[in-house]
């Protein structure tokens, strides 16, 4: 069967004073139906914008999608008129953003904007309307729905507002769920709560869902699968266990080392990867990672590094020149 | 909410007294009005006769103490030139003025605010720059200036419009188009920044990413917030305009409180100038009061916060 969700060779550029920024480079990925795609990255690393361009929300200028083709469903994202796009979203696909406390419209009721969604997509009125908007706020959580509609975002909590973020991006049962940085906001553990409500959509509707974050732990939560992103590429690719398990880029590797683990004595400094996030107006020749990656060899500063299959687990691919679990092991012995 | 309308009403009698007070000693430094009312060589006497009979030989204090306890009921004294009741002859000028202010104010509104949606949403292309441009200029050019220049195409050259006066529909178009020139130029210039910078906003995102029709996401989502800086101007604009446009109405003979005042001061009339003083102070601070409601219907965060 075809992927839910195909992408081929995005490259996504941005205008700027500074030069042009090389935001995505020739990113192909493909997310199956059913598939939890967790995408982790730092800011920077691409992993809001090429979602943005594909859905058609990148503002342009300064934003240029240079290349590439996002197959959704049989359809060619890329292809899509203004027109066709808005059909898509918030029908098909289904998206909910970083900031709940700003991404609600502060002077109409969270009932409005809810049905606007509705209305927009579905052939729902009157009386059947109304039942499918508490439906929804009941379906993510919400007491009260039915005198919560009335209600302003300013009289919801954080993490109900991100409920009826939720509730505006499953309202028209999407095949795919686009979270970005969805849990970002949120304390941990209203961050908890809102996982579990994504888990249990999952698990009712079936929704393919993309969640995109800067936390490992997320992803360990709730994904399928997890992509690193860095510098407008991938760097890995894998089922998420394995991934987790045997790292095969020096950036899964540090990023899992900078997570506090429970066992760990308190005093411990949590690991850090050196360095900063690459000036993409002038990105490095070779391995964008190559800078701050103390394994990194000549070539990886020199010449991009394919993604390639690691061998052993099926679907784990990683970008790198270096043979990290091999390194890693040398590590020990010599600490032995 | 109650708390809230008893406190606003509080500060509005408070700046409304500061006004009338500020009015009262400015004007008695504006010199005497006996003399200016007496022909020329009047004896002394007779000047001081005017000056008993008119109250202005009392102490400075005084005057002012009885001024007030008359003008809270209402009377502001009789008019030294008209002989009449002093307020009678600011309101009789009411409604020229603000048949003048409301026409302008709602010619600027639509004008102002197609134009500046127009630039907002247009951000970077030529038609930005041109509506921006005439923006500018609007509201740089001088009212007298563009007011004469217009009186001499449309009146005296073409012969279309009056110069001036009062009555037609025909009189009320140059003086309204040349105060809605400004209106439009400065409601269009904020309206497009107030839009440019909620076109940045999260919600405003999310709206286009429900896939919602473009106008849709305009109305409900751009111009429902970008109109409520929009409103704040709008009533000052109104509030100034209902004040008496001196300029425009001295130009266009327009017999509006603006040029009666204008005449009163030279002519010293006292009480006519503090009625219509006082008067300008009321519709400004009752204006304000309306918009501060207003705010609420807009802004469920501010009525929920009163």
């Amino acid at each position: 069967m075809a992927p839910l969700l195909d992408i081929r060779n995005l490259t996504v550029e941005f205008d700027t004073p500074e030069g042009t920024v090389h935001a995505v480079n020739s990113l192909s990925y493909s997310v199956e139906a059913g598939e939890t795609l967790g995408i982790v990255g730092e800011s920077g690393s691409g992993k809001s914008v090429h979602i943005l361009a594909m859905m058609g929300l990148l503002p342009m200028p300064p934003g240029r999608i240079v290349s590439g083709e996002a197959w959704f469903d049989g359809q060619n994202l890329m292809d899509m008129s203004d027109r066709e796009l808005r059909a898509v979203r918030g029908g098909q696909i289904g998206m909910v953003f970083q900031d709940p406390m700003s991404s609600l419209n502060p002077v109409l009721t969270v009932g409005r904007q809810l049905r606007e969604v509705l209305v927009r997509h579905t052939d729902l009125t009157g009386t059947k309307l109304r039942a499918r908007m508490i439906e929804l706020l009941e379906i993510v959580g919400i007491p009260h729905p039915e005198a919560r509609l009335d209600q302003y975002p300013h009289e919801f909590s954080g993490g109900m507002r991100q409920r009826v973020m939720i509730a505006i991006g499953m309202a028209c049962n999407p095949r795919l769920l686009v979270a970005d940085e969805a849990t970002t906001a949120l304390d941990v553990t209203v961050q908890a709560q809102i996982l579990d409500l994504v888990r249990q959509l999952k698990q009712d509707f079936g929704t393919t869902v993309l969640w995109i974050t800067h936390d490992m732990g997320v992803v360990a939560e709730l994904a399928d699968t997890i992509q690193v992103m860095y510098g407008g590429r991938i760097m890995e690719r894998g089922p998420v266990s394995p991934v987790f398990r045997t790292p095969h880029s020096a950036y899964t590797h540090g990023l899992l080392k900078s997570l506090p683990d429970e066992g760990a004595r308190a005093q411990r400094r949590l690991y850090q990867i050196n360095g900063s996030p690459p000036n993409m107006a002038n990105p490095p020749k070779g391995d964008p990672f190559a800078p701050r990656n103390p394994y990194a060899t000549e070539r990886c500063l020199n010449e991009v590094p394919p993604l390639r299959d690691v061998g052993d687990v099926p679907g784990h691919k990683v970008a790198a020149w270096y043979d990290l679990p091999a390194l890693l092991a040398q590590e020990n012995e010599v600490a032995k | 909410m109650l708390g809230f309308v008893l406190r606003r009403l509080g500060e509005s009698l408070l700046a409304v007294w500061g006004v009338v007070t500020i009015v009262f000693f400015v004007t008695r430094i504006l010199g005497d009005p006996a003399a200016l009312l007496l022909p020329i060589g009047a004896s002394a006497q007779d000047i001081d006769a005017l000056r008993a009979q008119l109250g202005l030989d009392q102490p400075l204090m005084l005057q002012y103490v009885q001024f007030l306890v008359k003008a809270v009921q209402g009377d502001f004294g009789t008019s030294f030139q008209h002989g009449r009741d002093a307020m009678q002859v600011v309101l009789e000028r009411l409604p020229a003025t603000a048949t003048l202010a409301l026409t302008a104010i709602a010619l600027g509104l639509v004008i102002g605010g197609i134009a500046g949606s127009i630039a907002a949403l247009k951000r970077g292309k030529t038609i930005e720059f041109i509506v921006m441009t005439f923006a500018l200029l609007g509201q740089a050019t001088p009212v007298f200036w563009l007011g004469i220049m217009l009186i001499l195409f449309f009146g005296v050259n073409l012969g279309w419009l009056p110069t001036g006066g009062y009555g037609t529909l025909s009189h009320l178009i140059l003086p309204a188009f040349t105060l809605a020139v400004f209106v439009s130029a400065s409601i269009a210039r904020l309206l497009r920044s107030s839009m440019l910078e909620i076109l940045q906003e999260d919600y405003i995102r999310t709206a286009k990413a429900k896939g919602l029709l473009r106008h849709t996401v305009f109305v409900w989502h751009v111009a429902r917030n970008a109109l409520i800086p929009v409103v704040t101007m709008t009533a000052i604009l109104t509030g100034e305009l209902l004040g008496g446009s001196v300029v425009t109405e001295t130009v266009f003979s327009w017999p509006g409180i603006g040029r009666l005042i204008i005449q009163a001061i030279e002519a010293k009339d006292f009480p006519v100038i503090q009625a219509g003083i006082t008067l300008i102070a009321v519709i400004f601070v009752l204006i304000n009061f309306l918009v501060d409601l207003l705010y609420g219907v807009l802004d469920p965060r501010i009525r929920s916060a009163r």
